[in-house]
């Protein structure tokens, strides 16, 4: 990289630290699986190094023209799941605001009845034979992303005697380092299973909860058809390598 | 009052459940027919330049189950020790080598397998050398937040000393948790302890 002072963000930078206090510790043990699967000890922490800054791309040309409808990638010719049609939407941004190009989202859920198509899955709701229950998508230039799916049920899961998961999309992220990899979930406004829910309740702060509740967004409905939901996703940050020492060729 | 910073709060992270198959490898999961092909399968290809290895293992829990549902990522330096990213501002890496795997553990043994290559030595920032090493990132059922670490060679003895990361680690009884066990032929174990006397090492990266 050059001597000379850039105003633009270096590529280079590494990311900002991950607020640990945000995200769910490892152990929360009224979600049983964690307690076995939690790591003990402290993590090293590690400044992202090119490894870290670093990350894999993926081509809007791998994508299949229904990757991201739900609704027909698995149905069969002119049939449809049954379900709550929906669109989904957002912006895949960093912490300073800035919508992240390229980036790779993979989501999936349930079908309307709260039934995935996996083969370890054995909850009694049935299958729906048009509705496979995955999607992807890469993000514009201005991180914009869209799928169209329909929504998913609520269903109930071995933790407690009664837990059930509220209705829920499973998203994976990819940024432009290695370390803003993300998997997450987005919940729907208004449902009252969010509150109950083991899972939900390993993030600690009720504010950081509601930032994975996508608001029904009337605006961006489409009349006679179909109800969206607006869900931003937001990766680390990168910050400036200005005034950071470096040596030649690094 | 002052200024604010203006920062967004990154997206806090969710378990990927039991069902990450269904969108991270649909075909696996079997869900066939929306992709041709599950992503991160194949890394290398016959111009792929580099020593060919296999890194295999699984991933441990408390009680000393290997976990059947996890999901394993990997992303590594190509042969030279370029990054095939646009984010790399080095040079231009191996065209032929995509760098990132992704593999389900086996829903019955639990072992994971990359085929790919050694990677080359990357610098560290302030310009030391780091040993050759692959990036792992683990999630499942039950973990709360992806998992990183990183794998190191056994025969790179003299690099891993100088390993900026392996040399600063305050209790050296933990290193080994980070340096696979060689089985002969390019053939790489490493398995990852997630508590326990051998709890791999893990990073805050
Ligand atoms: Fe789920």
């Amino acid at each position: 990289m050059p001597e000379s002072i850039r105003n633009d963000q270096s590529p280079a930078g590494a990311n900002f630290p991950r607020d640990r206090s945000w995200h769910p510790p490892a152990f929360t043990p009224w979600y049983k699986t964690s307690v076995p699967r939690s790591p003990k000890q402290a993590l090293i922490s590690l400044d992202g190094t090119v490894s870290e800054i670093t990350g894999p791309v993926f081509g809007h040309n791998m994508l299949g023209e229904l990757d991201n409808d739900l609704v027909r990638n698995f149905a069969k010719p002119g049939e449809s799941p049954i379900g709550q049609r929906i669109i989904v939407h957002g912006r895949v941004l960093d912490e300073n605001g800035r919508g992240v190009a390229g980036a790779l989202v993979e989501f999936w859920q349930a079908n309307a009845g709260g039934r995935y198509r996996h083969k370890k899955e054995t909850y009694l709701a049935p299958l729906d034979p048009n509705f496979g229950g995955c999607g992807r998508t890469i993000t514009a230039e201005d991180g914009f992303y869209s799928f169209r799916t329909i929504k998913p049920g609520p269903y109930p899961w071995p933790n407690g005697v009664n837990d059930w998961r509220p209705a829920h999309i499973h998203f994976s992220v990819f940024g432009h380092s290695f370390s803003q990899r993300l998997i997450t979930q987005m919940y729907f406004e208004g449902d009252p299973l969010i509150w109950q829910c083991p899972i939900v309740k390993t993030i600690p702060s009720r504010e950081a909860i509601e930032s994975l509740i996508a608001p029904l967004d009337m605006a961006n409905t489409i009349p006679m058809d179909a109800r969206a939901y607006k869900f931003d996703i937001v990766l680390r940050g990168r910050r400036s390598t200005l005034f950071e020492n470096r040596m030649e060729g690094n | 009052m002052v200024q604010s910073l203006g920062l967004l709060k990154e997206t806090p992270s969710q378990t990927a459940g039991p069902y990450v198959h269904i969108g991270c490898v649909p075909n696996f999961s079997g869900i066939e027919g929306v992709y041709p092909e599950d992503l991160g399968r194949g890394m290398v290809n016959a111009r792929t330049r580099g020593e060919r290895i296999t890194v295999t293992g699984r991933v441990i829990d408390g009680t000393g189950t290997p976990l059947r549902d996890v999901l394993v990522e990997i992303w590594q330096a190509d042969a030279m020790g370029l990054y095939n990213s646009p984010m790399e501002t080095r040079g231009q890496a191996d065209p032929e080598f995509t760098g990132w795997g992704r593999c389900p553990g086996d829903m019955t043994s639990g072992e994971f397998r990359f085929e790919t290559i050694k990677p080359g030595a990357v610098p560290y920032p302030d310009g030391r050398i780091q040993a050759p090493h692959i990036t792992f990132w683990i999630v499942a059922r039950g973990i709360n937040i992806g998992l990183h670490t990183r794998m190191y060679f056994p025969d790179e003895e003299a690099a891993n000393a100088a390993d900026p990361l392996l040399s600063r680690i305050e209790h050296k009884i933990r290193v080994p948790t980070l340096i696979a066990k060689s089985s002969g032929g390019g053939a790489y174990v490493f398995d990852i302890h997630l508590q326990g006397d051998n709890e791999t090492i893990f990073l805050d990266i």
